[in-house]
């Protein structure tokens, strides 16, 4: 080993290369050239671009994320809306039925109405007759009355004269 | 490489686990200051892979990535919140050069984990200058913000009064050695990992102990792929946590 390293001393001059400073100058003049280089490329291009994409990115997910909760606004009004429309349907429906029994009723009512009218009417005419035909039998028992008074004083021997039996009967009757 | 492939046919063991750092020429000749070298090279593929890795994957600009887009953003991310949470708000304004320290660094210890590759930042000249500039800047950042205040990060306030002497002298030692450790850290490391793959390849030679070799190679070689990204972002953070200091020096 010791040997190796003095033979590739003697080839290369001092045993590490880094000491051998005959090649500084010339390692440190392209040194500063590529730092230079390197430098003048981030700088004027790489970086800015980088950081533009960065930044466009940035607000891609920004406007992305806004664009979404836009959207997310959008179905609540919906389904607000949804609500609101099934709230009016059901309300409608109540108001088309209550309308609807309200009708049928007033319906009812009417022909209740012309029924109890027709039945007063009826009545009334039912009445009439009774009256007639009360009317009718009081005549008759006016009637009754004299022949049976006449046939009484008929029996009884006397001989009465219509006039005056229809006379004492009527008499008799109002009292 | 060809003189361990020598070696190996000799019959010799053969170790050269520093050969691979070495800084060659690549089309021959001296080296100058100027001369296009390995390193040069493969600091011009870590501005490629840096090009590939963060330009030409965001070049559609979709806002729903692909996958070399994410790996780009994920990469801008980290680093940014780095930045962002060690160094705080007023820090992000360095963030491109800290980006750039990052994006260096583990772009280099990737393509240096390429086999037959050379590694860039196992070099302290590279690593140095890296540190270097990040103590210089914010030295001087320091003093430019704060005036004479910064040299409160020297006088422990919360310390007792006899104390805080002794402990300026230690916060000012412990502040120049900040680019000695910052620098050899990411270079140790990185060679380090890199000998020790060559060592167990030197062994491979060997009939015997190959297959134990070469299960060493692949689980150094899996730690050399976490130290590679673990380097960068320590690098990266005591870069921001330095930025801190310069900007917030109270203790």
């Amino acid at each position: 080993m010791a040997t190796d390293t003095q033979s590739a001393a003697e080839a290369s001059g001092p045993g590490m290369p880094q000491l051998d400073f005959s090649t500084w100058g010339n390692q440190i003049f392209w040194l500063v050239i590529t730092l230079v280089v390197i430098y003048l490329i981030l700088s004027r291009v790489a970086l800015p671009r980088i950081a533009s994409v960065l930044a466009e990115r940035q607000g891609t997910i920004t406007n992305d994320i806004a664009a979404a909760e836009d959207l997310k606004a959008k179905a609540q009004e919906a389904e607000a809306a949804y609500d609101k429309a099934l709230i009016d349907a059901r309300a409608e429906a109540g108001r088309i039925v209550a309308e609807t029994k309200a009708g049928i009723q007033a319906d009812l009512d009417k022909a209740i109405a012309t029924a109890d009218t027709k039945i007063a009417a009826k009545a009334a005419e039912g009445e009439k007759v009774i009256a007639e035909i009360r009317a009718g039998a009081l005549d008759n028992v006016k009637v009754v009355a004299k022949d049976t008074a006449k046939e009484i004083v008929a029996a009884m021997g006397g001989k009465a004269d219509a006039k005056s039996i229809t006379a004492a009967v009527t008499a008799r009757m109002k009292g | 490489m060809a003189s361990e492939a020598q070696g190996a046919e000799t019959g010799g063991l053969e170790f050269h686990p520093m050969d691979q750092f070495n800084i060659e020429s690549l089309f021959g000749g001296p080296i100058a200051w100027y001369t296009p070298t390995n390193a040069a090279l493969w600091m011009g593929l870590a501005i490629l892979a840096v090009i590939g890795l963060m330009v030409l994957t965001t070049s559609k600009r979709s806002v729903v990535p692909s996958r070399g887009q994410s790996v780009a953003e994920l990469a801008y991310g980290f680093v940014y919140k780095m930045v962002e949470d060690v160094s705080g708000k007023d820090g992000v304004v360095y963030f491109p050069y800290i980006m750039t320290l990052f994006m260096f660094i583990v772009c280099a210890n990737f393509l240096g984990l390429i086999p037959m590759s050379f590694t860039t930042t196992s070099h302290f000249a590279v690593t140095v200058v890296l540190a270097m500039a990040v103590f210089l800047t914010v030295t001087v950042l320091g003093f430019v913000k704060n005036g004479t205040k910064f040299l409160g990060l020297f006088w422990v306030s919360s310390a007792p009064l006899a104390l805080r002497p002794i402990l300026a002298i230690i916060e000012v030692i412990s502040y120049f050695v900040r680019p000695v450790s910052h620098s050899i850290r990411l270079a140790g490391n990185v060679m380090a990992g890199h000998a020790v793959i060559k060592v167990f390849a030197g062994f491979a030679a060997i009939a015997v102990v190959s297959p134990i070799a070469i299960a060493g190679i692949v689980a150094m070689y899996a730690l050399e792929i976490l130290v590679s990204f673990i380097q960068a972002y320590v690098f990266t953070i005591l870069t921001c946590v330095y930025l801190k200091d310069a900007l917030h020096p109270s203790h």
